[in-house]
Protein backbone atom coordinates (compact mmCIF):
# COMPACT_ATOMS: atom_id res chain seq x y z
CA UNK A 1 0.00 0.00 0.00
CA UNK A 2 1.07 3.78 -0.14
CA UNK A 3 1.93 5.57 3.45
CA UNK A 4 1.96 9.11 3.20
CA UNK A 5 3.17 10.93 5.87
CA UNK A 6 2.91 15.55 6.17
CA UNK A 7 5.00 15.61 10.04
CA UNK A 8 8.16 16.18 11.05
CA UNK A 9 9.99 13.16 12.42
CA UNK A 10 11.04 15.54 15.00
CA UNK A 11 7.94 17.12 15.98
CA UNK A 12 5.42 14.60 15.62
CA UNK A 13 5.62 10.26 15.79
CA UNK A 14 3.89 9.86 12.20
CA UNK A 15 6.79 8.59 10.52
CA UNK A 16 7.85 6.52 13.54
CA UNK A 17 4.64 4.47 13.83
CA UNK A 18 4.04 4.16 9.56
CA UNK A 19 7.52 2.59 9.37
CA UNK A 20 6.96 0.37 12.42
CA UNK A 21 4.10 -1.84 10.85
CA UNK A 22 4.13 -0.79 6.97
CA UNK A 23 5.24 -4.07 5.46
CA UNK A 24 6.76 -2.93 1.94
CA UNK A 25 4.37 -0.50 -0.63
CA UNK A 26 5.55 2.67 -1.08
CA UNK A 27 6.04 5.87 1.40
CA UNK A 28 5.33 9.35 0.28
CA UNK A 29 6.76 12.19 2.55
CA UNK A 30 4.75 15.57 2.26
CA UNK A 31 4.33 19.16 3.88
CA UNK A 32 6.80 19.17 6.69
CA UNK A 33 7.29 15.12 6.25
CA UNK A 34 9.78 15.80 3.31
CA UNK A 35 12.52 16.97 6.13
CA UNK A 36 13.01 13.97 6.83
CA UNK A 37 14.70 13.14 3.34
CA UNK A 38 16.98 15.98 3.63
CA UNK A 39 20.56 15.46 3.87
CA UNK A 40 22.03 15.74 8.13
CA UNK A 41 17.90 15.24 9.32
CA UNK A 42 18.27 12.99 12.26
CA UNK A 43 15.45 10.78 10.76
CA UNK A 44 17.57 10.14 8.03
CA UNK A 45 18.97 6.63 9.04
CA UNK A 46 15.09 5.41 9.27
CA UNK A 47 14.03 6.53 5.56
CA UNK A 48 17.72 4.87 4.51
CA UNK A 49 16.62 1.60 6.56
CA UNK A 50 12.93 1.69 5.18
CA UNK A 51 14.38 1.99 1.69
CA UNK A 52 15.63 -1.77 1.89
CA UNK A 53 11.93 -2.54 1.91
CA UNK A 54 9.67 0.20 0.00
CA UNK A 55 9.99 3.07 -2.28
CA UNK A 56 10.00 6.66 -0.84
CA UNK A 57 9.41 9.52 -2.54
CA UNK A 58 8.82 13.10 -1.84
CA UNK A 59 6.46 15.99 -3.14
CA UNK A 60 8.72 18.39 -4.34
CA UNK A 61 6.85 21.36 -4.41
CA UNK A 62 7.00 20.98 -0.74
CA UNK A 63 11.09 20.40 -0.54
CA UNK A 64 11.03 23.54 -2.76
CA UNK A 65 9.08 25.81 -0.73
CA UNK A 66 11.22 24.54 2.68
CA UNK A 67 14.29 25.85 0.52
CA UNK A 68 15.64 22.09 0.75
CA UNK A 69 15.89 20.67 -2.82
CA UNK A 70 19.39 20.97 -2.99
CA UNK A 71 19.35 19.03 0.27
CA UNK A 72 17.20 15.60 -0.90
CA UNK A 73 19.30 12.54 -0.17
CA UNK A 74 20.10 9.98 -3.01
CA UNK A 75 17.55 7.09 -3.37
CA UNK A 76 14.65 9.03 -2.82
CA UNK A 77 12.53 10.41 -5.71
CA UNK A 78 11.04 13.55 -5.93
CA UNK A 79 7.20 13.99 -7.76
CA UNK A 80 4.97 16.65 -8.13
CA UNK A 81 1.14 16.92 -7.67
CA UNK A 82 0.53 15.14 -10.65
CA UNK A 83 3.13 11.91 -9.29
CA UNK A 84 1.12 12.23 -5.87
CA UNK A 85 -1.59 11.25 -8.15
CA UNK A 86 0.08 8.97 -10.36
CA UNK A 87 1.09 7.17 -7.07
CA UNK A 88 -2.13 6.61 -5.52
CA UNK A 89 -3.83 5.35 -8.55
CA UNK A 90 -0.74 2.59 -9.09
CA UNK A 91 -1.64 1.37 -4.77
CA UNK A 92 -4.84 -0.37 -4.23
CA UNK A 93 -4.68 1.15 -1.25
CA UNK A 94 -3.36 4.08 0.78
CA UNK A 95 -2.97 5.47 4.36
CA UNK A 96 -2.84 9.18 5.35
CA UNK A 97 -0.67 8.77 8.84
CA UNK A 98 -2.02 11.83 10.89
CA UNK B 1 -21.58 1.59 -7.68
CA UNK B 2 -23.88 -0.92 -7.32
CA UNK B 3 -26.08 -1.98 -4.09
CA UNK B 4 -24.15 -4.74 -1.90
CA UNK B 5 -20.77 -3.80 -2.20
CA UNK B 6 -19.30 -4.70 0.72
CA UNK B 7 -15.87 -2.91 1.39
CA UNK B 8 -13.17 -3.36 4.17
CA UNK B 9 -12.98 -0.43 5.68
CA UNK B 10 -10.31 0.14 8.61
CA UNK B 11 -10.41 3.18 10.90
CA UNK B 12 -6.74 4.28 12.36
CA UNK B 13 -6.92 5.55 15.82
CA UNK B 14 -3.82 7.27 16.49
CA UNK B 15 -4.95 9.81 19.34
CA UNK B 16 -5.46 10.42 23.04
CA UNK B 17 -9.45 11.24 24.04
CA UNK B 18 -10.21 14.63 24.98
CA UNK B 19 -6.54 16.91 24.06
CA UNK B 20 -8.21 17.06 20.84
CA UNK B 21 -11.63 16.03 18.88
CA UNK B 22 -10.19 13.57 16.73
CA UNK B 23 -10.87 10.58 19.10
CA UNK B 24 -15.36 11.40 19.30
CA UNK B 25 -15.33 12.41 15.65
CA UNK B 26 -14.10 8.95 14.47
CA UNK B 27 -16.49 7.28 16.52
CA UNK B 28 -19.23 9.25 15.21
CA UNK B 29 -18.02 7.92 11.61
CA UNK B 30 -17.59 4.91 13.07
CA UNK B 31 -20.88 4.33 14.26
CA UNK B 32 -22.57 5.61 10.86
CA UNK B 33 -20.46 3.14 8.68
CA UNK B 34 -22.30 0.03 10.88
CA UNK B 35 -25.56 1.60 8.53
CA UNK B 36 -23.65 0.82 5.38
CA UNK B 37 -22.85 -2.63 6.29
CA UNK B 38 -19.26 -2.44 5.63
CA UNK B 39 -16.81 -4.50 7.07
CA UNK B 40 -15.55 -2.75 9.46
CA UNK B 41 -12.32 -2.96 11.43
CA UNK B 42 -11.21 -0.51 14.00
CA UNK B 43 -7.53 0.18 15.33
CA UNK B 44 -5.80 1.86 18.01
CA UNK B 45 -1.92 2.38 18.46
CA UNK B 46 0.17 4.94 19.36
CA UNK B 47 -2.28 7.20 21.71
CA UNK B 48 -5.03 5.79 20.22
CA UNK B 49 -4.94 3.08 22.73
CA UNK B 50 -5.93 5.55 25.07
CA UNK B 51 -8.72 5.57 24.38
CA UNK B 52 -9.67 2.62 25.59
CA UNK B 53 -8.76 3.12 28.95
CA UNK B 54 -11.12 1.95 31.63
CA UNK B 55 -11.85 4.53 34.32
CA UNK B 56 -12.61 7.68 32.04
CA UNK B 57 -14.15 10.57 33.93
CA UNK B 58 -14.94 13.71 32.36
CA UNK B 59 -16.73 15.47 35.15
CA UNK B 60 -13.85 18.14 35.99
CA UNK B 61 -13.41 19.05 32.64
CA UNK B 62 -16.82 19.38 31.89
CA UNK B 63 -16.52 17.36 28.56
CA UNK B 64 -19.00 14.11 27.59
CA UNK B 65 -16.93 10.80 28.39
CA UNK B 66 -17.95 9.01 25.22
CA UNK B 67 -15.46 5.82 26.18
CA UNK B 68 -18.64 3.71 27.22
CA UNK B 69 -19.71 4.27 23.27
CA UNK B 70 -16.78 1.27 22.71
CA UNK B 71 -18.50 -1.20 24.66
CA UNK B 72 -21.92 -0.50 22.12
CA UNK B 73 -19.82 -1.25 19.28
CA UNK B 74 -20.98 -4.67 19.38
CA UNK B 75 -24.66 -3.45 19.26
CA UNK B 76 -23.92 -2.56 15.86
CA UNK B 77 -22.30 -5.10 14.59
CA UNK B 78 -18.91 -3.82 15.07
CA UNK B 79 -16.87 -6.36 16.24
CA UNK B 80 -13.12 -6.14 14.94
CA UNK B 81 -11.34 -3.99 17.37
CA UNK B 82 -6.98 -4.18 17.31
CA UNK B 83 -5.00 -2.88 19.18
CA UNK B 84 -1.16 -2.64 18.52
CA UNK B 85 0.79 -4.83 20.95
CA UNK B 86 3.73 -2.25 20.65
CA UNK B 87 1.91 0.66 21.61
CA UNK B 88 -0.10 -0.47 24.51
CA UNK B 89 3.39 -1.69 26.10
CA UNK B 90 5.23 1.85 25.24
CA UNK B 91 2.21 3.32 27.60
CA UNK B 92 2.47 1.02 30.56
CA UNK B 93 -1.10 -1.00 29.71
CA UNK B 94 -1.94 -3.94 29.61
CA UNK B 95 -5.42 -5.71 27.73
CA UNK B 96 -7.11 -5.58 31.52
CA UNK B 97 -7.04 -1.68 31.21
CA UNK B 98 -9.32 -1.92 28.34
CA UNK B 99 -12.58 -0.84 29.11
CA UNK B 100 -13.93 -3.48 25.94
CA UNK B 101 -12.86 -7.11 24.67
CA UNK B 102 -10.14 -6.58 21.51
CA UNK B 103 -7.53 -8.60 19.49
CA UNK B 104 -3.91 -7.60 20.38
CA UNK B 105 -1.45 -7.58 17.32
CA UNK B 106 2.31 -7.25 17.08
CA UNK B 107 3.15 -4.38 14.62
CA UNK B 108 3.88 -6.96 11.84
CA UNK B 109 0.86 -8.60 11.97
CA UNK B 110 -1.00 -4.81 12.44
CA UNK B 111 1.21 -4.10 9.34
CA UNK B 112 -0.53 -7.17 7.38
CA UNK B 113 -3.76 -6.76 8.33
CA UNK B 114 -3.98 -2.55 6.65
CA UNK B 115 -2.61 -4.58 3.62
CA UNK B 116 -6.05 -6.60 3.24
CA UNK B 117 -8.25 -3.44 3.54
CA UNK B 118 -10.14 -1.50 0.80
CA UNK B 119 -10.27 1.56 2.86
CA UNK B 120 -8.07 3.26 5.32
CA UNK B 121 -9.35 6.18 7.20
CA UNK B 122 -6.99 7.83 10.17
CA UNK B 123 -8.05 9.87 12.63
CA UNK C 1 -10.35 6.70 -11.76
CA UNK C 2 -12.97 7.85 -9.44
CA UNK C 3 -11.31 9.02 -6.47
CA UNK C 4 -13.15 10.71 -3.13
CA UNK C 5 -11.50 13.57 -0.95
CA UNK C 6 -11.46 13.67 2.99
CA UNK C 7 -10.29 16.71 3.90
CA UNK C 8 -10.20 17.46 8.01
CA UNK C 9 -8.58 20.39 8.70
CA UNK C 10 -9.27 24.38 8.34
CA UNK C 11 -7.76 26.93 5.88
CA UNK C 12 -4.92 28.79 6.56
CA UNK C 13 -3.91 26.72 10.27
CA UNK C 14 -2.80 23.57 8.22
CA UNK C 15 -1.86 23.08 4.79
CA UNK C 16 -3.76 19.97 4.69
CA UNK C 17 -6.43 22.00 2.46
CA UNK C 18 -3.54 23.39 -0.23
CA UNK C 19 -2.34 19.53 -0.64
CA UNK C 20 -5.49 18.45 -0.94
CA UNK C 21 -6.69 21.11 -3.75
CA UNK C 22 -3.16 20.90 -5.52
CA UNK C 23 -3.77 17.06 -5.34
CA UNK C 24 -7.66 17.17 -7.10
CA UNK C 25 -6.43 19.56 -9.82
CA UNK C 26 -3.59 17.54 -10.92
CA UNK C 27 -5.87 14.39 -10.82
CA UNK C 28 -8.60 16.29 -12.86
CA UNK C 29 -6.01 17.40 -15.01
CA UNK C 30 -5.26 13.55 -16.03
CA UNK C 31 -8.94 13.21 -16.33
CA UNK C 32 -9.58 10.89 -12.86
CA UNK C 33 -12.97 11.57 -11.69
CA UNK C 34 -13.67 13.20 -7.94
CA UNK C 35 -16.56 11.35 -7.16
CA UNK C 36 -16.60 13.41 -3.65
CA UNK C 37 -15.00 16.09 -1.58
CA UNK C 38 -15.84 15.18 2.28
CA UNK C 39 -15.20 18.13 4.67
CA UNK C 40 -14.73 16.73 8.24
CA UNK C 41 -13.41 17.55 11.43
CA UNK C 42 -12.05 21.52 11.09
CA UNK C 43 -12.32 21.32 7.62
CA UNK C 44 -15.39 22.36 7.74
CA UNK C 45 -14.10 25.65 8.06
CA UNK C 46 -13.44 25.52 3.83
CA UNK C 47 -16.89 26.55 3.24
CA UNK C 48 -17.17 29.47 5.21
CA UNK C 49 -18.06 32.48 2.97
CA UNK C 50 -17.39 34.68 5.64
CA UNK C 51 -13.50 34.13 5.47
CA UNK C 52 -11.85 36.90 3.97
CA UNK C 53 -7.98 36.40 3.35
CA UNK C 54 -5.52 39.24 2.63
CA UNK C 55 -5.32 40.81 -0.96
CA UNK C 56 -2.22 39.15 -1.84
CA UNK C 57 -3.17 35.50 -0.31
CA UNK C 58 -4.74 32.84 -2.13
CA UNK C 59 -8.39 32.66 -1.29
CA UNK C 60 -9.26 28.97 -0.35
CA UNK C 61 -12.73 29.06 -0.29
CA UNK C 62 -13.18 30.85 -3.67
CA UNK C 63 -11.00 28.18 -4.68
CA UNK C 64 -12.67 25.20 -4.02
CA UNK C 65 -15.99 27.01 -5.21
CA UNK C 66 -14.67 27.98 -8.75
CA UNK C 67 -12.89 24.14 -8.45
CA UNK C 68 -16.52 23.07 -7.74
CA UNK C 69 -18.02 25.08 -10.85
CA UNK C 70 -15.69 24.21 -13.21
CA UNK C 71 -16.00 20.23 -12.71
CA UNK C 72 -19.44 20.01 -11.17
CA UNK C 73 -17.66 18.74 -8.24
CA UNK C 74 -19.44 17.79 -5.11
CA UNK C 75 -18.12 19.68 -2.18
CA UNK C 76 -19.90 18.13 1.26
CA UNK C 77 -19.70 19.58 4.31
CA UNK C 78 -20.41 17.05 8.02
CA UNK C 79 -23.34 18.53 9.45
CA UNK C 80 -22.71 17.58 12.64
CA UNK C 81 -19.07 18.92 12.90
CA UNK C 82 -20.56 22.13 10.90
CA UNK C 83 -23.30 23.23 13.40
CA UNK C 84 -20.69 22.48 16.02
CA UNK C 85 -18.40 25.51 14.44
CA UNK C 86 -20.95 27.46 13.38
CA UNK C 87 -21.24 26.94 9.96
CA UNK C 88 -24.83 26.80 8.69
CA UNK C 89 -26.58 26.93 5.27
CA UNK C 90 -26.53 30.57 5.89
CA UNK C 91 -22.80 31.48 5.59
CA UNK C 92 -21.96 28.53 3.15
CA UNK C 93 -19.93 29.31 0.57
CA UNK C 94 -20.87 28.65 -3.33
CA UNK C 95 -20.79 25.24 -4.12
CA UNK C 96 -20.67 23.74 -1.05
CA UNK C 97 -23.71 21.30 0.40
CA UNK C 98 -24.04 19.86 3.96
CA UNK C 99 -24.81 16.52 5.04
CA UNK C 100 -24.54 13.72 6.94
CA UNK C 101 -21.40 11.52 7.40
CA UNK C 102 -23.41 9.03 5.39
CA UNK C 103 -22.17 10.79 2.51
CA UNK C 104 -18.22 10.21 3.72
CA UNK C 105 -18.66 6.19 3.95
CA UNK C 106 -20.78 6.08 0.68
CA UNK C 107 -17.94 7.92 -1.34
CA UNK C 108 -15.63 5.65 0.13
CA UNK C 109 -17.77 2.52 -0.98
CA UNK C 110 -18.13 4.40 -4.68
CA UNK C 111 -15.07 5.80 -5.31
CA UNK C 112 -11.92 3.48 -6.60
CA UNK C 113 -9.27 5.33 -3.55
CA UNK C 114 -10.19 7.84 -1.04
CA UNK C 115 -7.40 10.01 0.54
CA UNK C 116 -7.67 11.60 3.73
CA UNK C 117 -5.86 15.24 4.00
CA UNK C 118 -5.52 16.31 7.77
CA UNK C 119 -3.29 16.68 10.64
Amino acid sequence: MLHIVNKSPLERNALDACLRVAQGGALLLTEDAVYAATRGNAAVEKITAAMAGMKVYVLGPDLDARGMSDRLIEGVTSVGYDGFVDLVAEYPTNQSWL
Amino acid sequence: MSEGTVKKFMFVNRKAPYGTIYALESLEVVLISAAFDQDVSLVFMDDGVFQLKKGQQTKGIENKNFSPTYRALDGYDIEKLYVEQESLEARGLTEDDLLVDVTVLPKAEMGKLMETMDVVLSF
Amino acid sequence: MKFAILINEGPYQHQATDTAFLFCKAALAKGHEIRRVFFYHDGVNNSSSLTEPPQDDRNIVQRWSKLAEEHKLDLVVCVAAALRRGIKDENLAPGFRISGLGQLVEAGIEADRLVTFGD
